[in-house]
């Protein structure tokens, strides 16, 4: 389904919670609604399922404006974020149930259900009460529920908020490969970036009920257009005085500007472990972390505090210890827009030989 | 919840952690204490009631219990239960449902009003409607001059019966609702299920045990009910007395033996629907085990 989205505002009281969101999103493919918790992804999600109307502007799917069509007639698989199961009937009555309501014949019921329940991998627990699942077996059933009326798109609201941490993975990692097979459009609300970097072919990022821009999660991640999306993705972090900054004198001091920095944008280490140690300037470290892979470094750099991470091979940097800091690039924001500014020295004309 | 006590007796209220448990002398104590009260306040009264009803032997006690005025108060009694109970289950799932699954304004007076009846006493319930409908009432003189009688004929103990029992069904599936929510509802319609698909195949079944409590414990009280009928009822032997009435009549009159008789008729309805709200609590308890949000 070819879903396209136009001016559509939506207020609670005096609260804007979708307010003027326009988009267009392609067949077949898998999006992530990402943003804080009330930034209005499931409200967009909600109108687009037609389980809120718009106040203002327009849902148009596969080319014909549906604001009026209820949900019963749009055509949309719904997996809510507590699933929703109708705790009163068995795995398979579940399932069962989009195609009793329109009258499907009993044998066709039977055979779509048990093929579902093959998909889900739950053929053994047909029988079984809701109340009797694992958090995981509960959404494989809500997701076979929402696809046994065949809905050209599946909507999922924060479709792994109620499972534990270890079958989260797994789960996004089946989900992606269950709708890659079934080929349906999908779009997802999530407030965990890494659930959609890792799941979604397309993101469209939200703050305050505004769309701050859609892309592949890659190009957000290379190139966020506003301050919001800048700071939103990666562990980002606002720095205090960028001018501080060797390299990066020039690119802020026009008044105004503020600039954010990611940890990996930062090299920190002794001078012989430098990749351009004559342009590096000094800093010491204030906290070390240990983050399980790596660690994790906070770092003070003339009044700046950045973080760094740090392999577990090196030598560990104590709190205190003096180190060298190589800054690569950071996002330089200019009122609404961000710009990414590289380290103008790794390029310097004149290289230096010792 | 409409005054009535939820059990739960599940081994949660045994596995109380030592630190937390009273000695052996305080349980003990505590036990003797309620078993005690619950002897001599309402267990002695309801052996009293069958030892005096059975005083005379039996052929008595059938002869008072099957005389043409006991038969018909116990008429009246089914048919006031019949007409009452049915229009408060309407009443309650329509006011539950409107109270938790809408927003709209006057919401908080309507769950006070629902309360209304719990907080008035049945005497002046009964005394709203001989004040609405009576021969000096509001409506009174235009009912006389159609000839519709409400006041001392059925119509009236109809009306007061519903109006003291209404909130039981309201009260028990309110909460029983919010804590449901809607979000089954919503699944159910982006399924596909229309209006009256949702409501038979995901809301009723859903309420279904605290409904029929709720229909238990009105019927109950609709059966027992004396001050509100009692106004209205106007006390006409073989007419407009109900069973609770005629218990009255029969004890001033020093018929103590029929009396007791009929009280007794009384006191096995009142077991009957203890029987069946035990079962009902069984088998709702059976269904929500474990069930998130439970519904007990």
């Amino acid at each position: 389904m070819r879903i396209e989205v136009r001016n559509v505002t939506k207020r609670f009281g005096s609260l804007k919670a979708v307010d003027n969101v326009s988009f267009t999103i392609e067949e077949g493919k898998l999006i992530g609604l990402l943003g804080p918790s009330g930034g209005g992804k499931s409200t967009l999600l909600r109108m687009l399922a037609g389980l809120e109307t718009p106040d203002e502007g327009d849902i148009i799917l596969d080319g014909k404006r549906v604001n009026d069509v209820p949900p019963q007639k749009r055509g949309i698989g719904f997996v809510f974020q507590n699933y929703a199961l109708f705790r009163h009937m068995t795995v398979f009555d579940n399932i069962a149930f989009g195609l009793e309501v329109k009258k499907a014949k009993k044998n066709e019921i039977r055979e779509r259900v048990n093929e579902l329940l093959k998909l889900v991998g739950l053929e053994a627990i047909g029988n079984r009460y809701p109340h009797q699942l694992s958090g995981g077996q509960r959404q494989r059933v809500a997701f076979a529920r929402a696809l046994a009326p065949r809905p050209s798109l599946l909507l999922l609201d924060e479709p792994f908020a109620a499972i534990d941490a270890k079958v989260r993975k797994e789960l996004r990692t089946w989900l992606k490969e269950m709708i890659e097979q079934i080929g349906i459009t999908s779009i997802f609300v999530t407030h965990d970036q890494d659930e959609a970097v890792e799941v979604a072919d397309e993101m469209l990022i939200f703050s305050n009920g505004r769309l701050e821009q859609q892309g592949s999660p890659l190009e957000i991640y290379r190139h966020p257009r506003t301050p919001f999306v800048a700071s939103f993705i990666g562990e980002s972090r606002v720095l205090q005085h960028p001018e501080r900054l060797i390299g990066f004198e020039e690119a802020v001091s026009q008044g105004g500007k503020s600039a954010i920095i990611r940890p990996e944008f930062v090299e920190v280490g002794l001078q012989r472990e430098l990749s351009y140690p004559l342009s590096a300037q000094r800093g010491i470290v204030r906290q070390s972390f240990f983050r399980g892979a790596h660690l994790e470094l906070e770092v003070d750099v003339e009044g700046n505090r950045l973080i760094a991470y740090r392999s577990l091979d090196r030598e560990p940097l104590e709190p205190g210890a003096e180190v060298l800091v190589f800054i690569h690039r950071l996002y330089v924001l200019d009122g609404s827009s961000a710009v990414l500014v590289e380290n103008p020295l790794k390029t310097d004309p004149m290289p230096v030989h010792i | 919840m409409a005054g009535a006590i939820h059990a739960h007796l599940s081994d949660a209220a045994s596995d109380r952690p030592a630190h937390a448990t009273e000695s052996r002398g305080v349980r003990i104590a505590l036990i003797t204490v309620a078993l005690l009260f619950l002897a001599l306040i309402i267990l002695l009264p309801l052996i009293s009631v069958i030892v005096e009803a059975l005083s005379q032997g039996w052929r008595v006690y059938v002869e008072s219990i099957t005389e043409k005025d006991a038969l018909s108060a116990l008429r009246l009694t089914l048919i006031t239960a019949a007409i009452a109970v049915p229009l408060n289950t309407v009443f309650g799932i329509a006011a539950a449902w409107a109270i938790a699954k809408f927003k709209f304004r006057g919401k908080n007076v309507l769950i006070t009003l629902i309360d209304l009846p719990f907080a008035v006493s049945p005497v002046i319930s009964g005394l709203i409607f001989v004040l609405l409908f009576g021969a000096q009432g509001l409506l009174g003189p235009w009912l006389a001059a159609h000839d519709i009688k409400v006041i001392f004929a059925l119509p009236g103990i109809v009306l007061a019966t519903i109006f003291v029992t209404f909130p039981f069904v309201a009260r028990e599936l309110i909460p029983l609702m919010q804590t449901q929510g809607v979000q089954e509802e919503e699944a159910a319609a982006t399924l596909g299920a229309k209006g009256w698909q949702i409501f038979w195949r995901v809301t009723l079944p859903n309420i279904k045990w605290g409904l029929l409590y709720g229909i238990i414990l009105c019927n109950a009280r609709a059966m027992g009910e004396f001050g509100a009928v009692s106004v209205v009822s106007g006390h006409i032997r073989g007419q407009t007395n109900t069973l609770p009435l005629h218990v009255e009549i029969l004890y001033n009159e020093y018929q103590f033996t029929a009396s007791f008789a009929v009280a007794s008729l009384l006191v096995l309805l009142a077991l009957v629907t203890l029987v069946v709200k035990a079962i009902v609590e069984w088998k709702s308890e059976q269904r929500s085990a474990g069930s998130e949000g439970g519904t007990g």
